[in-house]
């Protein structure tokens, strides 16, 4: 306030009002304006410089237009009486060049020089350009004013391919219209989930989901490298990888940044944006700066919502009754219509944080609320954001919320209805024929009936009426009646598959197939997992399942794999990795051997052992040096032996009749046949055979997972055994004739240990679970053998590709690589891997 | 300031819900982690039980299991988690402009830490 008053209150004729210029005609410059006014019409003459060449507009309202939804009239906020009225002077299509703060004064692209006493920079920001080759063909747009949408809908009207590089709000809106005004969009999005700054996993699979079944094609993890142009033009995108997506339109909106380089160059203050006080004064107390160009208490806001706050703190400044901006907390919704999503505040979790997860998949919704010490600390809706204000608004004031905790997740009506805060009353009061369960129809009659009548666990009612028994989202409604009516005596049913789920393993499998599940952020959904990513136990469980019951189609998740699956060697006690090439029924040759040797001298191996699987098994292998291990071993001929999976490990053999006096059969031969059959298939724990060539059982038969005995009139199978922490010999299964038989015997038996038995479960306890006779009488049925020995090879299609070869190419290989390597000399310098 | 953090390169090196490693030379190796829910931490590369490489264990929400011995550590505060007992020492991050920072004091002296820890 430093600009002087030379007359007293109501201005004599004469008066010289102080001159405002603002740079910027967007809504954060005209906003302020509007504030200003609104507090002291007649303080300031107001000149407003404007890049684009038309009134004041609502920047997010340009989705909508571009949907096709609004036109611009309707989101125009100030027409040209506005600024007439108001005796504003508009200098539309008209750039600030320069800011000449010594002589007060702007000067703009057309040699116009304007002074000022105070300066409102509100430049907002520039969309972000990403640096690839052909960023500057024709037909590669941003998303940021009228003359993008315009670009937009244009190609529109060509109709054919649109790409849309950017997966967050900005980018998902603009493919949203693009998709309305009947181009095929493709959302490229280098993040594994849209929007991560706003969403977590789940909901934004549900989004990715939603947008798809539109039609839009959505590749997150994807990374942008080249744009292909033709005759000057676009003509595709090529990815890293290599894949090309052709389009006739490419939208660049991948980010912004504060548009800082006038005030930059005029010499303020300026980090990531213009820096400025509690009252949007700059390092010039004439120059105040408003808006997305600023950076206030460490913060750059992309939303709208702080703009009122700032433009709010700067008016009563500069009419001198400062209050002051204390930064916005924000939220965010995303302008697509039919999907409703809301997220606010943090909702990374952390120490103390708490997560309140609730799921519905028959309506699609996904509720997320984070409370630490009683406190809502963020929020994330997808499906039903009813309730998002409130939860905002709770966040905000920082209320404490420990009162209606129970029932916060279901919403503010729920939460603030009394009684009916406590979810067991709301239940009680629930009338006898009210529907507990959707899925199967059954009353809370029935269900307290049955529970009287002698179900007193979650499981018991579930086979008894079936409420819960189907999609399960009313389990938590069931449980409260089994509360309810029995009070304190509640059985627990069987162990739920981990802690973030109340259902069993044999219920996940068995509803990933009846529900045609098939991706693990689904399975969450579906079945109401109570917390955002799972945990250790049940990722790699699902990741495994979906292997199982959707071979070739479902990708392996690495990241929901146990280490040595993950890096395909075994992890030992000082963090090196010991490798174990297959050796087909135990059976070598020098130039294997010679390989292995070079790899123990080559690498420096500690130690060479060999295997109780008959094989060897290099030690202290570095986890950078893997790829180039195997692809020496590889060219010696040798693939991955899995002695780190939960798969195929081995099948160990004896010599059998071509060299020993007792053998009946060549059981060395079969062993590398069934060998060659089974490798790479993964399972639900490790898996071993054996096969003896006599009933001597040289080959330890008899304590492996799948055992073959030879004998003279042909092959005893033999299934369930186990050398491990309790020992315990194997079941005979049946005897067949033929070495054809035993293979089939063999594949249809793995296929059904692995579609039935739970995960880490080794054919020992599952048979010992399910008993003999159920494996028997699966493998019995009409047809049986065939169809589970057909699924099986079919599955083995996809897996029988060496994992070690593509890791040897390259494949995921920042799994081995460090970073970059710390050299603390002084100084310290890095220096990439 | 700038001197003050050192950087280690951009966010997109680390897939989310994986850690990379940082070997430091004459200090303790640095895992930096990516989690699911898109947030960074450091810690030095060894699990308080056994000195597992907790670079290899499943990250879940801000929670690496390590891969030796199943013990559950916070990412946030490297504290063991349930009733194991242990800290691994913490290397203050910040992530700006797309880039990620490790405390150069931290980095450097992670072998000091490591024993106070």
């Amino acid at each position: 306030m430093n600009a002087p008053m030379n007359f007293e209150e109501g201005r004599p004729a004469g008066h010289v009002r102080e001159r405002l210029v603002v740079i910027g005609n967007g809504m954060a410059g005209c906003r302020a304006v509007e504030e200003i006014l609104a507090r002291d019409p007649g303080r300031f003459d107001v000149t407003i410089f404007g890049a684009e060449p038309r009134v004041n507009y609502n920047r997010i309202m340009l989705s909508p237009v571009l949907a096709g939804e609004k036109t611009f009239d309707e989101i125009v906020i100030n027409t040209q009486e506005w600024y007439d009225d108001n005796g504003i002077t508009l200098v539309s299509g008209d750039k600030v060049e320069s800011i000449d703060r010594e002589h007060k004064r702007v000067v703009a692209a057309s040699g116009r020089i304007e002074p000022y006493d105070k300066l409102l920079i509100a430049t907002g920001s520039d969309p972000f350009i990403i640096p690839v080759p052909g960023k500057d063909l024709d037909g590669v747009v941003t998303f940021r004013d009228l003359d993008d949408v315009d670009k937009m809908l244009a190609a529109a009207g060509q109709g054919g391919n649109a790409v849309v590089i950017g997966g967050g709000l900005l980018g998902l809106e603009a493919a949203h219209g693009l998709n309305l005004r009947g181009m095929d969009v493709t959302v490229i999005h280098l993040m594994p989930t849209l929007m991560e700054r706003q969403l977590d996993e789940a909901a934004g699979w549900l989004l990715k989901t939603e947008l798809e079944r539109r039609g839009q094609t959505i590749l997150t993890g994807a990374n942008t490298k080249e744009i292909v142009g033709k005759d000057g033009k676009v003509a595709a995108v090529r990815l890293e990888d290599g894949t090309e997506i052709p389009a006739s339109i490419v939208v660049m909106a991948v980010g912004i940044r504060p548009a800082t380089g006038l005030a930059r160059e005029a010499g303020l203050d300026v980090e990531r944006g213009i820096m400025v006080d509690d009252h949007m004064v700059t390092s010039d107390p004439s120059v105040l700066a408003v808006g997305e160009c600023v950076q206030h208490r460490g913060m750059c806001y992309g939303l709208v919502a702080p703009l009122w706050d700032m433009c709010r703190a700067l008016a009563d400044h500069v009419t001198e009754n400062p209050t002051g901006y204390e930064g916005s907390v924000t939220s965010t919704k995303l302008k697509v219509s039919g999907i409703d999503l809301f997220s606010a505040g943090d909702f990374s979790g952390g120490e103390g944080c708490e997560d309140i997860v609730m799921r519905d998949a028959s309506r699609g919704v996904y509720k997320r609320v984070i409370v630490k010490e009683n406190k809502v600390l963020g929020a994330v809706l997808y499906g039903d954001t009813a309730d998002g204000s409130w939860y905002f608004d709770l966040m905000k004031k920082g209320e404490d919320v420990s009162d209606i905790r129970e029932a916060l997740i279901f919403g503010q009506a729920f939460a603030s209805g009394g009684a009916l805060a406590d979810p067991n009353a709301a239940v009680a009061a629930l009338s006898d024929d009210a529907e507990i369960c959707g899925c199967n129809g059954v009353s809370k009659g029935q269900v307290v009936s049955c529970i009287n009548g002698g179900a007193h666990s979650l499981d018991a009612v579930r086979s008894t009426c079936k409420a819960s028994a189907s999609c399960g989202s009313c389990t938590g409604l069931v449980e409260s009646l089994l509360a309810l009516t029995l009070g304190g005596e509640v059985e627990s049913g069987p162990k739920t598959m981990c802690k973030c789920t109340s259902f069993t393993h044999g219920d996940v499998r068995k509803l990933i197939v009846e529900k045609e599940l098939r991706e693990i952020p689904q399975i969450m959904q579906e079945l109401h997992w109570t917390t955002p990513d799972g945990c250790a136990s049940c990722r790699p469980a699902l990741n495994y399942y979906l292997l199982c019951a959707w071979p070739g189609e479902y990708e392996d998740d690495q990241k929901s794999r146990f280490v040595n699956e993950r890096m395909h060697a075994n992890i030992q006690k000082d963090g090196t990795y010991s490798v174990v090439p297959r050796m087909w029924g135990g059976l070598t040759n020098p130039k294997e051997l010679r390989a292995i040797a070079d790899v123990v001298e080559k690498f420096n191996a500690p130690m060479v052992k060999v295997t109780g699987g008959q094989r060897l098994d290099i030690f202290g292998i570095k986890k950078e040096d893997l790829p180039a291990v195997w692809a020496d071993l590889n060219a010696a001929g040798m693939v991955s032996g899995h002695a780190y999976g939960k798969s195929l490990r081995t099948v160990k053999t004896c010599v059998g009749s071509e060299w020993c006096r007792f053998g009946t059969q060549d059981s060395t031969g079969l062993g590398v046949q069934i060998e060659r059959m089974t490798w790479g298939s993964w399972m639900p724990h490790k898996f071993k055979i054996a096969v003896s060539g006599c009933p001597r059982n040289c080959a330890e038969a008899t304590i492996k997972d799948f055992g073959v005995v030879c004998v003279d009139s042909g092959y005893e199978l033999h299934i369930a055994g186990n050398g491990g922490i309790k020992v315990r010999a194997t079941d005979l299964l049946c005897k067949v004739e033929t070495e054809q038989e035993a293979m089939d015997m063999c594949a249809a038996f793995i296929q059904f240990y692995r579609e039935d038995a739970w995960y880490l479960e080794r054919t020992a306890p599952w048979v010992e679970r399910v008993g003999l006779q159920y494996v028997k009488d699966a493998l019995a049925a009409e047809g049986a053998v065939e169809h589970y020995a057909a699924r099986f090879r079919y599955s083995q299609q996809f897996m029988q590709d060496d994992p070690w070869a593509k890791r040897a190419a390259g494949e995921h290989e920042k799994l081995h690589q460090h970073l970059a390597e710390v050299r603390p000399f002084p100084g310290a310098k890095m220096e990439n891997a | 300031m700038i001197g003050n953090w050192l950087d280690i390169g951009p966010v997109t090196q680390i897939e989310p819900g994986t850690a990379r490693t940082l070997p430091v030379v004459g200090g303790e190796e640095i895992a930096v982690f990516h989690t699911m829910r898109n947030e960074f931490f450091a810690i030095v590369n060894k699990c308080p039980h056994k000195q597992g490489p907790l670079s290899q264990g499943i990250v879940h929400g801000d929670v690496v299991t390590c891969p030796l011995h199943n013990w559950n550590i916070s990412l946030r505060s490297g504290k063991a988690l349930g009733d194991d007992e242990g800290c691994v020492p913490t290397i203050p991050l910040k992530v700006d402009a797309g880039r990620i920072y490790l405390l150069r004091s931290a980095v450097i002296g992670g072998d000091d830490q490591a024993e106070a820890a």
